[in-house]
């Protein structure tokens, strides 16, 4: 009950904080929808129509939750340590790891307000019919899927801690997700030693489940394969950022920059 | 000769000690890695939706690429400056404004053209795309008034990054603008009117144009107008970027803001 009580009350606390921000809030929001304003005008012009659109439309809009985590969560820890938070976090009685999820989950977050305005944007602009086959699954879907994204960001956060240039890092792994987590692109279109990475990526369920749930298909298998990679993360973050942490800690590294 | 001076050395020096993205563990993933991943996705978004042929996504993401220095370069020679606490020693130097700031420019231009040649050349292999040797001059004349073009954009984003905090938010802004409209990844001839005219106003699109119809076949000479066209529009804003740069250095030391933005 603690545990829940801390994820919610610094979620928010995040949530406010990262509103604020224009790196996070205002470019998390835009720079997925100049991208996904492209691909609708590239379905568009190859003459795309009906369910086709429409899976463009969930699958671009999707793009703007892992925007908003991959480089903000690789430099997560760099803000911390830059605004003398970071010693405050390793000495909290709360598991490090744990400490984390309401960071990634708040920018995770933001990615699913980007997620909606892309919708509204293809719906208004281009006039993509966004007719959701199975809404309630859809929102679950979406739910897990930015659940999952905040884990998988968290991991790479934690990874990360000793890297100054994290934020480079995290940039650059931006598209790569985006392709081969099948966004856009069917997995299967992609050549095959691709596709054991994209399957232990929890994206890829993500956005199979969402799109799954859009044109009226189960989406509950890919749900329940998302959840355990994200669960996989939080395990294997957990045991990273107990040796990174230590290794800091017993260098005295933590607040260099 | 004071002039020179500062063109060319104070232009390294600036480029050298502002511009933290040098560093392997920033240049690597930004300048070689992403553009790779940029081609990459959106040909086979491209084969997806059923649009055009690899060599067209390949030309397009491969060039703006150019942009990513050229923007954020030149953003940061004043927003560098004022994070290292030096943006008022360097206003109250009596150099000259133009060599002052047209030297930062030279080695950002370089920059962008390395860029895009690295992500075209290693594209063009990765995807085994047929761009003729006899095409290559052409392409890397087309590429380097990309580059300058979009340094002249940037130039002006220096002068905006006297009054405003948010470089990086505002480069990226501009990044995404060229993405949609320059013809990056839609023809010009697939886009409503009104957005074939903003994108004449931008730098990349004739540039990309250009390099689009070399690679078809065309002689430098068939696309010397394009080529024109793209110079002259970075010259423009150029042109804008120190005028304003002039205008804002004035009002900041009149206002004492200088250190505030």
């Amino acid at each position: 009950m603690k545990a829940v009580r801390l994820v919610a009350v610094a979620w928010w606390l995040q949530l406010k904080m990262r509103s604020r921000s224009a790196f996070d809030g205002l470019l998390s929001l835009l720079y997925p929808m100049f991208f996904a304003t492209t691909i609708f005008m590239m379905f568009r012009h190859g003459g795309a129509a009906g369910p086709a659109l429409l899976s463009a439309a969930v699958g671009s809009s999707a793009m703007g939750i892992w925007s908003a985590v991959s480089t903000t969560a690789a430099f997560a820890l760099q803000t911390e340590r830059r605004q003398g938070t970071l010693e405050l976090l390793v000495l909290s009685p709360q598991p490090f790891a744990l400490l984390l999820v309401p960071l990634t989950l708040s920018m995770a977050t933001i990615g699913a307000y980007s997620m909606a305005a892309t919708l509204l944007w293809g719906r208004f602009a281009f006039g993509i019919d966004i007719a959701i086959a199975d809404p309630v699954a859809f929102v679950l879907s979406v739910i897990v899927t930015v659940f999952a994204i905040a884990m998988l960001g968290m991991l790479i956060a934690i990874s990360s801690i000793r890297y100054r240039s994290a934020w480079a890092l995290g940039a650059a792994l931006e598209m790569p997700v985006w392709l081969i987590c099948g966004f856009l692109v069917a997995i299967s279109d992609l050549p095959s030693w691709v596709r054991p990475l994209s399957a232990v990526l929890a994206p890829t369920w993500g956005v199979a489940a969402m799109r799954a749930a859009a044109t009226g298909r189960s989406p509950w298998a890919d749900l329940a394969y998302c959840l355990l990679t994200a669960a996989g993360y939080g395990v294997v973050a957990v045991l990273v950022s107990r040796v990174m942490v230590h290794s800091a800690r017993a260098r005295a590294t933590l607040a260099l920059t | 000769m004071n002039s020179l001076r500062i063109f060319f050395v104070g232009g390294l020096t600036s480029y050298r000690a502002l511009f933290g993205w040098l560093s392997p563990w920033i240049l690597v993933p930004t300048f070689l890695f992403t553009p790779l991943f940029q081609i990459l996705l959106f040909v086979y978004i491209g084969r997806t939706a059923g649009v055009n042929d690899d060599r067209f996504f390949l030309i397009g993401n491969a060039v703006v690429n150019a942009a990513v220095p050229c923007l954020f370069a030149m953003g940061n020679t004043i927003e560098g400056e004022r994070s290292a606490g030096t943006l008022p020693l360097l206003i109250a130097s009596p150099a000259k404004r133009l060599p002052l700031f047209l030297g930062r420019a030279l080695p950002v231009i370089l920059n962008g053209f390395l860029v895009a040649v690295f992500a075209l050349v290693t594209g063009t292999l990765l995807l085994r795309v047929d761009l003729p040797p006899a095409t290559w001059g052409g392409i890397a004349v087309a590429i380097a008034a990309c580059s300058v073009s979009c340094t002249g954009l940037g130039l002006l984003g220096a002068a905006i990054a006297l009054r405003v905090r948010q470089t990086a938010v505002m480069s990226n802004i501009v990044l995404g603008i060229l993405i949609v409209f320059a013809g990056v990844n839609v023809p010009l001839a697939a886009m409503p009117g009104w957005m074939q005219e903003v994108a004449r106003w931008l730098p990349m699109t004739h540039g990309i144009a250009a390099t689009h119809d070399l690679a078809a076949g065309q002689r430098l000479g068939d696309v010397a107008g394009a080529l024109l066209a793209e110079l002259a529009l970075g010259a423009f804003y150029a042109a804008l970027g120190l005028v304003l740069l002039r205008w804002l250095e004035w009002e900041s030391r009149l206002k004492a803001s200088l250190d505030m933005a």
